[in-house]
Protein backbone atom coordinates (compact mmCIF):
# COMPACT_ATOMS: atom_id res chain seq x y z
CA UNK A 1 0.00 0.00 0.00
CA UNK A 2 1.37 3.43 -0.74
CA UNK A 3 0.61 6.87 1.22
CA UNK A 4 -0.33 9.41 -0.55
CA UNK A 5 2.30 11.68 -0.09
CA UNK A 6 6.15 11.93 -0.23
CA UNK A 7 8.17 14.60 1.20
CA UNK A 8 12.11 15.13 0.74
CA UNK A 9 13.79 13.62 3.18
CA UNK A 10 17.35 13.53 4.67
CA UNK A 11 20.72 11.92 2.59
CA UNK A 12 21.93 8.80 3.50
CA UNK A 13 24.67 10.31 4.88
CA UNK A 14 22.57 12.27 7.59
CA UNK A 15 20.55 9.13 8.36
CA UNK A 16 24.01 7.68 9.21
CA UNK A 17 24.87 10.80 11.41
CA UNK A 18 22.24 11.20 13.05
CA UNK A 19 22.35 7.17 13.82
CA UNK A 20 25.81 8.20 15.26
CA UNK A 21 24.41 10.33 18.35
CA UNK A 22 23.09 7.54 19.80
CA UNK A 23 26.81 5.27 19.83
CA UNK A 24 28.56 5.89 22.70
CA UNK A 25 31.93 5.79 24.30
CA UNK A 26 33.29 2.55 25.15
CA UNK A 27 30.92 0.78 22.60
CA UNK A 28 31.57 -2.35 20.37
CA UNK A 29 29.25 -1.66 17.12
CA UNK A 30 29.01 -3.77 14.55
CA UNK A 31 27.34 -1.76 10.75
CA UNK A 32 25.54 -3.41 8.55
CA UNK A 33 25.46 -3.42 4.34
CA UNK A 34 23.89 0.54 3.49
CA UNK A 35 23.24 3.10 5.51
CA UNK A 36 24.78 1.62 8.29
CA UNK A 37 28.19 1.08 7.03
CA UNK A 38 28.46 4.81 6.49
CA UNK A 39 28.02 5.64 10.22
CA UNK A 40 31.71 5.08 10.57
CA UNK A 41 32.12 8.03 8.83
CA UNK A 42 30.75 9.87 11.72
CA UNK A 43 32.31 8.35 14.77
CA UNK A 44 35.54 9.91 14.70
CA UNK A 45 37.15 10.57 17.86
CA UNK A 46 34.37 8.74 19.29
CA UNK A 47 36.14 5.86 21.73
CA UNK A 48 34.33 2.91 19.85
CA UNK A 49 35.41 -0.40 18.35
CA UNK A 50 33.67 -1.60 15.25
CA UNK A 51 33.52 -5.45 15.02
CA UNK A 52 33.30 -7.26 11.35
CA UNK A 53 31.81 -10.13 11.22
CA UNK A 54 34.51 -11.93 9.04
CA UNK A 55 36.93 -11.46 12.23
CA UNK A 56 37.84 -8.80 13.36
CA UNK A 57 38.16 -5.93 16.13
CA UNK A 58 38.79 -2.40 15.53
CA UNK A 59 38.26 -2.01 11.86
CA UNK A 60 39.86 1.04 10.27
CA UNK A 61 38.99 3.60 7.32
CA UNK A 62 38.26 2.00 3.67
CA UNK A 63 42.20 1.45 2.08
CA UNK A 64 42.92 2.81 -1.27
CA UNK A 65 45.89 2.64 -3.32
CA UNK A 66 48.90 0.71 -1.67
CA UNK A 67 47.05 0.25 1.11
CA UNK A 68 44.70 -2.46 -0.51
CA UNK A 69 45.23 -5.40 1.27
CA UNK A 70 43.35 -9.04 -0.49
CA UNK A 71 43.47 -10.33 3.16
CA UNK A 72 42.17 -7.51 4.80
CA UNK A 73 38.51 -6.74 4.17
CA UNK A 74 35.04 -6.10 6.12
CA UNK A 75 32.15 -7.61 5.79
CA UNK A 76 31.05 -5.82 2.92
CA UNK A 77 34.00 -7.33 0.84
CA UNK A 78 35.70 -4.09 0.79
CA UNK A 79 39.22 -3.20 1.65
CA UNK A 80 39.57 -1.43 5.01
CA UNK A 81 42.82 -0.40 7.15
CA UNK A 82 44.23 -1.59 10.96
CA UNK A 83 44.36 0.34 13.58
CA UNK A 84 46.55 -0.28 16.66
CA UNK A 85 45.20 -2.04 18.36
CA UNK A 86 42.84 -4.31 15.43
CA UNK A 87 42.56 -7.85 16.16
CA UNK A 88 42.17 -11.20 14.27
CA UNK A 89 40.12 -14.03 15.15
CA UNK A 90 38.22 -17.21 12.89
CA UNK A 91 34.34 -16.73 12.10
CA UNK A 92 33.45 -19.27 15.12
CA UNK A 93 35.00 -16.95 17.86
CA UNK A 94 33.26 -13.82 15.60
CA UNK A 95 29.86 -15.31 16.40
CA UNK A 96 30.45 -16.46 19.66
CA UNK A 97 31.34 -12.65 20.29
CA UNK A 98 28.33 -11.67 18.84
CA UNK A 99 25.30 -14.29 19.81
CA UNK A 100 26.90 -14.72 23.09
CA UNK A 101 26.07 -10.24 23.70
CA UNK A 102 29.43 -8.96 24.08
CA UNK A 103 28.18 -6.34 20.94
CA UNK A 104 26.77 -3.47 22.49
CA UNK A 105 24.81 -2.05 19.00
CA UNK A 106 24.34 -3.61 16.37
CA UNK A 107 22.87 -1.15 13.20
CA UNK A 108 21.05 -2.85 10.38
CA UNK A 109 19.09 -1.37 7.24
CA UNK A 110 15.82 -3.12 6.86
CA UNK A 111 12.89 -3.95 3.67
CA UNK A 112 10.44 -3.18 6.54
CA UNK A 113 9.61 -3.23 9.93
CA UNK A 114 6.04 -3.03 11.79
CA UNK A 115 4.84 -1.79 15.44
CA UNK A 116 6.38 -4.60 17.32
CA UNK A 117 9.73 -4.69 16.11
CA UNK A 118 9.91 -7.27 13.81
CA UNK A 119 12.21 -6.52 10.59
CA UNK A 120 12.54 -7.94 7.71
CA UNK A 121 15.84 -7.28 5.67
CA UNK A 122 17.12 -10.37 4.10
CA UNK A 123 15.14 -11.71 0.96
CA UNK A 124 13.50 -10.13 -1.22
CA UNK A 125 10.11 -11.92 -2.82
CA UNK A 126 10.68 -10.10 -5.71
CA UNK A 127 13.89 -11.78 -6.53
CA UNK A 128 11.36 -14.88 -7.22
CA UNK A 129 12.99 -17.32 -4.96
CA UNK A 130 12.45 -18.92 -1.52
CA UNK A 131 16.15 -18.66 -0.52
CA UNK A 132 18.41 -15.51 0.33
CA UNK A 133 21.13 -13.82 1.10
CA UNK A 134 20.96 -14.22 5.40
CA UNK A 135 24.43 -13.58 6.18
CA UNK A 136 25.36 -12.76 9.97
CA UNK A 137 22.32 -10.39 10.17
CA UNK A 138 20.06 -13.01 12.19
CA UNK A 139 22.74 -13.76 14.73
CA UNK A 140 22.91 -10.05 15.00
CA UNK A 141 20.25 -9.81 15.72
CA UNK A 142 19.99 -12.71 18.40
CA UNK A 143 23.22 -11.37 19.86
CA UNK A 144 23.26 -7.56 19.99
CA UNK A 145 21.88 -6.01 23.43
CA UNK A 146 20.41 -2.56 21.17
CA UNK A 147 19.21 -3.30 17.63
CA UNK A 148 19.11 -0.03 15.33
CA UNK A 149 17.68 0.28 11.87
CA UNK A 150 18.44 2.64 9.82
CA UNK A 151 16.85 3.24 6.52
CA UNK A 152 14.34 5.20 4.15
CA UNK A 153 11.17 6.07 5.30
CA UNK A 154 9.40 4.48 2.30
CA UNK A 155 10.18 2.81 -0.91
CA UNK A 156 11.59 4.24 -3.84
CA UNK A 157 8.09 4.01 -5.09
CA UNK A 158 6.84 5.69 -2.49
CA UNK A 159 5.67 2.72 -0.61
CA UNK A 160 5.32 1.81 2.94
CA UNK A 161 8.44 0.32 4.58
CA UNK A 162 6.78 0.98 8.48
CA UNK A 163 3.53 -1.13 7.90
CA UNK A 164 0.93 -2.95 10.00
CA UNK A 165 2.71 -6.43 9.18
CA UNK A 166 5.34 -7.52 7.27
CA UNK A 167 4.67 -8.93 3.71
CA UNK A 168 8.65 -9.98 3.45
CA UNK A 169 10.06 -12.74 5.57
CA UNK A 170 11.41 -11.69 8.58
CA UNK A 171 15.08 -11.01 9.96
CA UNK A 172 13.73 -11.33 13.80
CA UNK A 173 11.13 -10.44 15.43
CA UNK A 174 10.45 -7.37 18.22
CA UNK A 175 14.30 -6.83 18.71
CA UNK A 176 14.56 -3.38 17.52
CA UNK A 177 14.79 -0.88 19.68
CA UNK A 178 15.62 2.62 17.74
CA UNK A 179 14.45 3.02 13.86
CA UNK A 180 16.40 6.57 12.16
CA UNK A 181 14.83 6.92 8.73
CA UNK A 182 15.22 10.32 6.16
CA UNK A 183 12.17 12.00 8.00
CA UNK A 184 11.98 10.66 11.46
CA UNK A 185 13.40 8.95 14.72
CA UNK A 186 10.91 6.29 16.68
CA UNK A 187 11.46 4.27 19.36
CA UNK A 188 9.55 0.93 19.54
CA UNK A 189 8.63 0.36 22.79
CA UNK A 190 6.15 -2.52 24.17
CA UNK A 191 2.80 0.17 23.66
CA UNK A 192 3.73 0.40 19.65
CA UNK A 193 6.25 3.17 18.09
CA UNK A 194 7.18 6.54 19.69
CA UNK A 195 7.87 9.45 17.40
CA UNK A 196 10.59 11.02 19.03
CA UNK A 197 11.85 13.39 16.55
CA UNK A 198 10.91 14.84 12.92
CA UNK A 199 12.68 16.27 10.47
CA UNK A 200 12.45 19.80 10.27
CA UNK A 201 9.54 21.93 8.48
CA UNK A 202 7.36 18.64 8.85
CA UNK A 203 4.81 17.65 11.17
CA UNK A 204 3.60 14.57 13.39
CA UNK A 205 0.68 14.44 11.39
CA UNK A 206 2.93 14.10 8.22
CA UNK A 207 4.76 11.40 9.47
CA UNK A 208 2.10 9.79 10.18
CA UNK A 209 0.72 9.83 6.78
CA UNK A 210 3.79 7.78 5.59
CA UNK A 211 3.72 5.30 8.33
CA UNK A 212 0.75 2.93 7.84
CA UNK A 213 0.88 1.51 12.31
CA UNK A 214 -0.45 4.28 14.74
CA UNK A 215 2.09 6.11 16.36
CA UNK A 216 2.49 7.47 19.27
CA UNK A 217 3.66 11.34 19.57
CA UNK A 218 6.05 11.18 22.35
CA UNK A 219 5.55 14.06 24.81
CA UNK A 220 8.71 15.74 24.25
CA UNK A 221 8.45 15.62 20.41
CA UNK A 222 11.41 17.31 18.82
CA UNK A 223 13.01 18.27 15.51
CA UNK A 224 15.77 16.05 14.31
CA UNK A 225 19.39 16.79 16.27
CA UNK A 226 21.77 16.01 13.87
CA UNK B 1 55.38 -36.64 9.81
CA UNK B 2 55.77 -35.04 6.17
CA UNK B 3 52.14 -33.99 4.88
CA UNK B 4 53.50 -32.47 2.40
CA UNK B 5 52.72 -33.47 -1.55
CA UNK B 6 54.58 -31.75 -4.61
CA UNK B 7 51.36 -31.16 -6.63
CA UNK B 8 47.49 -30.38 -6.52
CA UNK B 9 46.55 -32.70 -8.59
CA UNK B 10 48.08 -35.80 -6.50
CA UNK B 11 46.86 -33.62 -3.27
CA UNK B 12 43.16 -34.09 -4.17
CA UNK B 13 43.44 -37.47 -6.39
CA UNK B 14 40.94 -39.51 -4.01
CA UNK B 15 38.15 -36.99 -4.36
CA UNK B 16 35.42 -38.98 -5.56
CA UNK B 17 32.36 -37.94 -7.52
CA UNK B 18 29.05 -36.96 -4.91
CA UNK B 19 31.90 -35.61 -2.33
CA UNK B 20 31.13 -32.58 0.07
CA UNK B 21 33.77 -29.92 0.18
CA UNK B 22 34.32 -27.44 2.67
CA UNK B 23 34.99 -24.26 0.85
CA UNK B 24 36.04 -21.14 3.36
CA UNK B 25 36.63 -17.42 2.48
CA UNK B 26 34.35 -14.83 3.40
CA UNK B 27 33.57 -13.34 -0.57
CA UNK B 28 37.00 -12.54 -1.76
CA UNK B 29 39.41 -13.04 0.88
CA UNK B 30 40.70 -16.76 2.12
CA UNK B 31 39.09 -18.50 -0.47
CA UNK B 32 41.28 -21.57 -1.83
CA UNK B 33 41.11 -20.48 -5.53
CA UNK B 34 44.22 -22.87 -6.39
CA UNK B 35 42.66 -25.55 -5.21
CA UNK B 36 39.09 -25.59 -6.74
CA UNK B 37 41.22 -24.72 -10.05
CA UNK B 38 42.54 -28.04 -9.23
CA UNK B 39 39.06 -30.22 -9.01
CA UNK B 40 37.79 -27.84 -12.05
CA UNK B 41 40.86 -29.33 -13.98
CA UNK B 42 40.19 -32.97 -12.56
CA UNK B 43 35.95 -32.77 -13.45
CA UNK B 44 34.92 -34.27 -10.22
CA UNK B 45 30.85 -34.27 -10.15
CA UNK B 46 28.19 -34.19 -8.50
CA UNK B 47 29.93 -32.21 -5.38
CA UNK B 48 28.30 -30.13 -2.81
CA UNK B 49 30.19 -27.22 -1.73
CA UNK B 50 29.77 -26.48 1.82
CA UNK B 51 30.40 -22.92 2.54
CA UNK B 52 30.09 -19.55 4.84
CA UNK B 53 29.76 -16.56 3.53
CA UNK B 54 29.88 -16.41 -0.23
CA UNK B 55 33.03 -17.86 -1.37
CA UNK B 56 32.02 -18.53 -4.35
CA UNK B 57 30.63 -15.12 -5.70
CA UNK B 58 34.13 -13.86 -4.36
CA UNK B 59 36.07 -16.48 -6.69
CA UNK B 60 33.20 -15.47 -9.81
CA UNK B 61 35.51 -17.24 -12.47
CA UNK B 62 35.47 -20.57 -10.67
CA UNK B 63 32.28 -21.04 -10.04
CA UNK B 64 31.36 -20.06 -13.55
CA UNK B 65 33.22 -23.06 -14.69
CA UNK B 66 32.37 -25.39 -11.55
CA UNK B 67 28.62 -24.33 -13.01
CA UNK B 68 29.13 -24.88 -16.58
CA UNK B 69 31.11 -28.38 -15.79
CA UNK B 70 28.12 -29.21 -14.60
CA UNK B 71 30.64 -30.36 -11.31
CA UNK B 72 28.15 -28.80 -8.77
CA UNK B 73 24.91 -30.82 -7.37
CA UNK B 74 24.01 -29.03 -3.72
CA UNK B 75 26.08 -25.45 -2.19
CA UNK B 76 25.49 -24.85 1.41
CA UNK B 77 25.82 -21.07 2.23
CA UNK B 78 24.15 -18.19 4.23
CA UNK B 79 25.72 -15.96 1.11
CA UNK B 80 25.02 -18.02 -1.86
CA UNK B 81 23.17 -15.36 -4.27
CA UNK B 82 24.91 -12.50 -6.02
CA UNK B 83 24.03 -9.00 -4.20
CA UNK B 84 22.55 -8.02 -7.54
CA UNK B 85 19.19 -9.52 -8.25
CA UNK B 86 20.00 -8.14 -12.38
CA UNK B 87 23.07 -9.57 -12.22
CA UNK B 88 22.14 -13.38 -10.41
CA UNK B 89 19.17 -13.62 -13.10
CA UNK B 90 22.34 -13.37 -15.77
CA UNK B 91 24.93 -15.67 -14.03
CA UNK B 92 24.62 -19.31 -15.05
CA UNK B 93 25.56 -20.59 -11.44
CA UNK B 94 21.43 -18.24 -10.33
CA UNK B 95 20.31 -20.16 -13.20
CA UNK B 96 20.97 -23.26 -12.27
CA UNK B 97 19.47 -22.45 -8.15
CA UNK B 98 16.15 -21.30 -10.22
CA UNK B 99 15.69 -24.61 -12.72
CA UNK B 100 16.63 -27.21 -9.92
CA UNK B 101 19.66 -28.06 -11.33
CA UNK B 102 21.56 -27.18 -8.59
CA UNK B 103 20.07 -27.12 -4.54
CA UNK B 104 20.79 -24.10 -2.22
CA UNK B 105 20.52 -24.35 1.30
CA UNK B 106 20.57 -21.38 3.76
CA UNK B 107 21.92 -21.06 7.24
CA UNK B 108 22.66 -18.12 8.88
CA UNK B 109 26.32 -17.65 8.97
CA UNK B 110 26.90 -17.51 12.82
CA UNK B 111 25.08 -21.42 12.45
CA UNK B 112 26.92 -21.95 9.64
CA UNK B 113 30.71 -21.53 11.64
CA UNK B 114 29.25 -23.51 14.93
CA UNK B 115 27.94 -26.32 12.46
CA UNK B 116 31.38 -26.78 11.38
CA UNK B 117 33.01 -26.06 14.94
CA UNK B 118 30.53 -28.92 16.31
CA UNK B 119 31.56 -31.59 13.65
CA UNK B 120 35.26 -30.62 14.67
CA UNK B 121 34.98 -30.62 18.27
CA UNK B 122 32.62 -33.84 18.68
CA UNK B 123 29.29 -32.56 19.53
CA UNK B 124 26.58 -33.70 17.22
CA UNK B 125 23.91 -30.72 17.54
CA UNK B 126 23.69 -27.71 19.32
CA UNK B 127 20.66 -25.03 20.29
CA UNK B 128 21.14 -21.27 19.08
CA UNK B 129 19.04 -18.67 19.57
CA UNK B 130 19.66 -17.41 16.18
CA UNK B 131 16.60 -17.52 13.83
CA UNK B 132 14.16 -18.26 15.90
CA UNK B 133 10.66 -16.63 14.81
CA UNK B 134 12.43 -16.53 11.59
CA UNK B 135 11.84 -19.36 8.43
CA UNK B 136 14.99 -20.31 9.80
CA UNK B 137 13.24 -22.32 11.94
CA UNK B 138 12.45 -24.56 9.33
CA UNK B 139 14.89 -25.48 6.65
CA UNK B 140 15.17 -23.29 3.84
CA UNK B 141 16.57 -25.17 0.67
CA UNK B 142 15.62 -24.76 -3.34
CA UNK B 143 14.37 -28.06 -3.73
CA UNK B 144 10.56 -28.40 -3.17
CA UNK B 145 10.59 -31.93 -1.04
CA UNK B 146 12.63 -30.52 1.11
CA UNK B 147 11.10 -27.48 1.79
CA UNK B 148 9.78 -26.43 5.16
CA UNK B 149 10.40 -29.42 7.54
CA UNK B 150 10.67 -27.85 10.63
CA UNK B 151 13.45 -27.88 12.95
CA UNK B 152 13.24 -28.86 16.93
CA UNK B 153 12.78 -26.22 19.07
CA UNK B 154 13.38 -26.05 22.78
CA UNK B 155 12.37 -23.52 25.41
CA UNK B 156 15.22 -22.87 27.81
CA UNK B 157 14.98 -20.61 30.71
CA UNK B 158 12.64 -18.96 29.39
CA UNK B 159 13.74 -18.61 25.72
CA UNK B 160 13.43 -20.73 22.24
CA UNK B 161 16.12 -21.85 20.46
CA UNK B 162 16.85 -23.74 17.45
CA UNK B 163 18.41 -27.44 17.12
CA UNK B 164 20.77 -27.06 14.22
CA UNK B 165 23.08 -30.14 13.22
CA UNK B 166 27.17 -30.16 12.95
CA UNK B 167 28.39 -30.35 9.23
CA UNK B 168 31.09 -32.53 8.69
CA UNK B 169 32.78 -32.20 5.06
CA UNK B 170 34.54 -35.10 3.18
CA UNK B 171 37.25 -32.49 2.68
CA UNK B 172 38.06 -29.38 3.23
CA UNK B 173 40.17 -26.73 0.69
CA UNK B 174 41.92 -24.38 3.30
CA UNK B 175 44.31 -21.37 2.24
CA UNK B 176 47.05 -19.90 4.56
CA UNK B 177 49.35 -17.47 4.32
CA UNK B 178 52.17 -20.12 6.31
CA UNK B 179 52.26 -23.86 6.67
CA UNK B 180 54.71 -25.98 7.61
CA UNK B 181 55.99 -29.52 6.59
CA UNK B 182 53.79 -30.82 9.61
CA UNK B 183 50.48 -29.28 8.58
CA UNK B 184 50.97 -26.50 11.11
CA UNK B 185 48.85 -23.30 10.07
CA UNK B 186 48.85 -19.51 10.19
CA UNK B 187 46.33 -17.36 8.28
CA UNK B 188 47.01 -13.72 7.64
CA UNK B 189 44.37 -11.16 8.71
CA UNK B 190 40.22 -11.52 7.92
CA UNK B 191 41.94 -14.49 5.41
CA UNK B 192 41.32 -16.67 8.40
CA UNK B 193 37.30 -16.66 8.64
CA UNK B 194 35.76 -20.11 7.84
CA UNK B 195 39.73 -21.25 7.36
CA UNK B 196 40.38 -22.85 10.61
CA UNK B 197 36.85 -24.31 11.82
CA UNK B 198 36.69 -25.77 8.34
CA UNK B 199 39.95 -27.55 8.61
CA UNK B 200 38.84 -29.30 12.06
CA UNK B 201 35.22 -30.32 10.30
CA UNK B 202 36.52 -32.38 7.44
CA UNK B 203 37.80 -35.82 7.71
CA UNK B 204 40.60 -35.16 5.15
CA UNK B 205 41.83 -31.31 5.08
CA UNK B 206 43.93 -30.59 2.45
CA UNK B 207 45.60 -26.67 2.62
CA UNK B 208 47.52 -24.41 -0.05
CA UNK B 209 49.98 -22.40 1.40
CA UNK B 210 51.29 -19.63 0.20
CA UNK B 211 54.86 -19.77 2.06
CA UNK B 212 55.60 -23.80 2.68
CA UNK B 213 58.38 -23.64 5.77
CA UNK B 214 60.64 -25.89 7.08
CA UNK B 215 59.43 -27.82 11.01
CA UNK B 216 60.07 -25.17 13.35
CA UNK B 217 59.93 -22.42 11.49
CA UNK B 218 56.27 -21.61 12.39
CA UNK B 219 56.13 -20.52 15.89
CA UNK B 220 54.38 -22.53 18.02
CA UNK B 221 52.71 -19.34 19.56
CA UNK B 222 51.98 -18.46 16.11
CA UNK B 223 49.70 -21.38 14.86
CA UNK B 224 46.05 -20.69 14.25
CA UNK B 225 45.46 -24.43 12.99
CA UNK B 226 47.83 -27.18 14.37
CA UNK B 227 48.71 -29.80 12.82
CA UNK B 228 46.39 -32.61 14.28
CA UNK B 229 43.60 -30.78 11.88
CA UNK B 230 45.38 -31.21 8.61
CA UNK B 231 46.36 -34.00 6.33
CA UNK B 232 47.90 -32.51 3.25
CA UNK B 233 50.26 -29.63 2.53
CA UNK B 234 50.79 -28.28 -0.97
CA UNK B 235 52.76 -25.06 -1.85
CA UNK B 236 50.97 -22.48 -4.11
CA UNK B 237 51.67 -18.69 -5.44
CA UNK B 238 49.98 -16.13 -3.73
CA UNK B 239 47.05 -15.53 -5.77
CA UNK B 240 46.19 -12.42 -7.33
CA UNK B 241 42.52 -11.16 -7.26
CA UNK B 242 39.61 -8.26 -7.71
CA UNK B 243 38.39 -7.42 -4.12
CA UNK B 244 34.98 -7.34 -5.19
CA UNK B 245 32.11 -9.13 -5.72
CA UNK B 246 28.93 -8.14 -8.14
Amino acid sequence: MSPKVKFEGLPREMIALRVSREIKDGNYVNLGIGIPTLVSNWIEGKDVVLQAEIGMLKTGALADGDDVDQDLINASCQAVTALPGSSYFDIAESFAMIRGGHIDVAVMGALQINGRGDYAGWSNPARGLFVGNVGGSMDLCAGAKKLFIAMEHVTKDGEYKIVKELSYPSTADGKVSMLFTDLAVIEITPKGMVLKEVLAGLTAKDIQSVTEPKLIISPDLQEMQL
Amino acid sequence: MDKVLPSLEEAIADIKDGAMIAIPGFFACGVPRALLQAIIKKGTKNLTLACGCGPLLGAADELRALTLNGQIKKVIDSYGLFRSASKGMQDPFEQAVRNGKIELEVYPMGTMAEKYRAGGAGIPAFYTPTGVGSVMEESVVTSIDANRTPKETKIINGQKYVLEYALKPDYAFIHAHTGDREGNLRYAKTARNFNHVMATAARITIAEVENLVGVGELDGDDVHTPGVYVQRVVAVPRPKFAITID
